[in-house]
């Protein structure tokens, strides 16, 4: 006993992580769970285990054009935002300039506005402006929430170089394109690939503003939301979980490339 | 803090170029933000004093600031609950966030990065997904509901969804990364000396962590709260799968304003004093806890 409460008194902090982790993901674990239940079209209660939910991922209607809806949204907009974000965050990063905080503060506020004020203040825009609520008005909604996620990402990775690295380039002769090039962009290349899965993550997953924006247009999340009232088939636990192993493979993947690069550096 | 951000400021090496580089750079994002951000704000102010022309979804300037008054008075209620739930999710959210972002950053060692990706691995599976999760799993069919009634915690009566309780640590589930991460990068900065250092002066763990660990972590608290209250404070998903009528957040009263109800302006009006009172309690709160370290 009094071995074990010194135990637990030295390692209370790995306890206390290790029940943190369990909460995070007692969730993803029943989503992934249920996957499997032979349930039909109701996925409330245990009834046996099956693949054929997995096997046939598209079989609950309309599931997978909702799906094709949602990737094709986040991949616009996720490109875009990158693009429009990472501009900005080289601006930052690296230029003294008039209008700075100015520049700081349109950035941050997105981020400090509730999501259902974003989406009802677009959706009053396209009103007002005659556009009907579809898939171009999602994705132009999308961009605006991301980039501000992508400035800051892009920014953290750019305040973490060496500038020493870039003196090194010039100091070879390398003018300051091929430093940007050759040197800073490989740099911050990791900063920009973090950034664009976190805004496609944002996107894929968003259900507020998308509501709001997208009209008739069903999206996955929009799919969830509606099919919840009257019972979620099991097909979106089969997509749900595959997005969870395919983002988790990506980034564990990521994570080992970069691993690789620094050991040859 | 101000010597830190003077060294990283100096170290980066900021060009002073007075060219029109960095502006061609910002334009098209800023533009963006201000035809998609700035403007739709605007149109929403605009609608928020607006009045029926009659047929329904037709409005006429007629700058009724009564409208702000009226929508107020109406949805008080949801309004008060809004910033009560936010406020005691952001809490709870903060006490399960500051021991695993401890653990990660000075416990993990070689699982440092493994762990860091664990804690926004569950982004990927739909949050409405895990959202009805825990409906299922705290519902009347789930396991939870049974083993306490076995147990006789709660009694056959008392329901585990449907109660504000459900609704707040929904909220406090959903945005436990945004809690973690800030913590965690404000944490993983600070200099393991200083803390040998303040264990050579005779201090004991708790004072150590009280007058050394949590003052240096403060950045990541004020980052990681606001990144989780602000969206609380707006969510309706979590009160409409997890709670009952009466857990109705401001939230689900501007989307039944606007997508049952099509009553525009009130729900503008709601939106526009939401934003607002937002960021009162974000700009007191950064003025009080004294750190502008926030983008």
């Amino acid at each position: 006993m009094k071995k074990l409460t010194r135990w637990l008194s030295k390692n209370l902090i790995r306890v206390y992580a290790f029940l943190g982790f369990t909460y995070l993901f007692i969730p993803v674990f029943y989503t992934f769970a249920f996957s499997f239940n032979d349930a039909g079209r109701s996925n409330l209660v245990w009834k046996g285990f099956t693949v054929k939910n997995w096997k046939n991922p598209c079989g609950a209607p309309d599931i997978c054009m909702a799906l094709g809806n949602s990737l094709k949204i986040g991949l616009i907009s996720t490109i875009l935002a990158t693009i429009l974000g990472t501009l900005i965050a080289f601006a930052l990063g690296r230029y003294k300039f008039t209008g700075r905080s100015t520049t700081n503060l349109l950035i941050f506020l997105p981020m400090a506005t509730p999501e259902i004020v974003l989406g009802a203040s677009l959706l009053t825009m396209f009103l007002n402006l005659g556009v009907t609520p579809g898939l171009v008005p999602t994705i132009i909604a999308h961009v605006m929430f991301c980039i501000s996620f992508v400035v800051v990402t892009v920014k953290a990775r750019i305040a973490s170089l060496d500038p020493r690295l870039e003196q090194a380039a010039m100091d070879l002769y390398a003018n300051e394109w091929q430093t940007f090039r050759r040197v800073t962009l490989p740099l911050v290349a990791p900063g920009i690939a973090a950034a664009a899965l976190l805004a496609f993550s944002l996107s894929f997953d968003d259900f507020i503003i998308t509501n709001f924006n997208s009209g008739t247009v069903t999206t996955f999340p929009k799919f969830v939301y509606t099919a919840a009232a009257r019972g979620i088939p099991a097909q979106a636990n089969v997509i749900g979980s595959s997005m969870f192993f395919i983002a988790l493979i990506v980034v564990i993947a990521g994570q080992i490339l970069s691993n690789k690069r620094k050991a040859k550096i | 803090m101000a010597s830190i951000r003077g060294v990283s400021v100096k170290s980066l090496g900021l060009k002073d170029d007075k060219s029109v580089l960095p502006y061609l750079l910002l334009a098209p994002g800023l533009v963006y933000l201000a035809v998609f951000f700035i403007y739709p704000i605007i149109s929403l102010g605009q609608m928020s004093t607006q009045t029926s022309s009659g047929e329904i979804g037709q409005y006429k300037q007629s700058f009724r600031f009564a409208n702000y008054v009226d929508a107020f008075l109406e949805s008080k209620e949801q309004f008060s609950r809004s910033f009560i739930y936010a406020t005691i999710a952001t809490i709870l959210a903060l006490a399960i966030a500051y021991p695993l972002a401890y653990a990660i950053a000075f416990k993990s060692g070689r699982w440092k990065n493994i762990l860091l990706v664990l804690i926004v691995a569950p982004f990927f599976t739909s949050f409405l997904l895990r959202t009805i999760a825990w409906k299922q799993i705290l519902g009347e069919e789930g396991p939870v509901i049974k083993v306490f009634r076995t147990l006789h915690i709660i009694s056959p009566q008392t329901t585990l969804t449907a109660t504000s309780f459900a609704v707040v640590t929904g909220l406090a589930y959903n945005f436990l990364p945004f809690m973690t991460l800030p913590l965690y990068a404000s944490l993983e900065r600070i200099d393991p000396r200083t803390l040998e250092a303040s264990g050579d002066l005779y201090a004991n763990g708790f004072t150590t962590f009280r007058k050394v660990t949590l003052p240096l972590s403060m950045p990541g608290v004020v980052a990681g709260t606001l990144l989780t209250f602000i969206p609380a404070a707006g969510d309706y998903i979590n009160a409409a799968i997890l709670g009952s009528p009466s857990n109705k957040m401001l939230g689900n009263v501007i989307d039944a304003r606007f997508f049952k109800i099509v009553d525009y302006p009130t729900a503008a009006a709601l939106s526009f004093t939401l934003m607002a009172a937002i960021l009162i309690f974000v700009t007191v709160y950064i003025r009080k806890a004294g750190t502008e370290e926030l983008v």
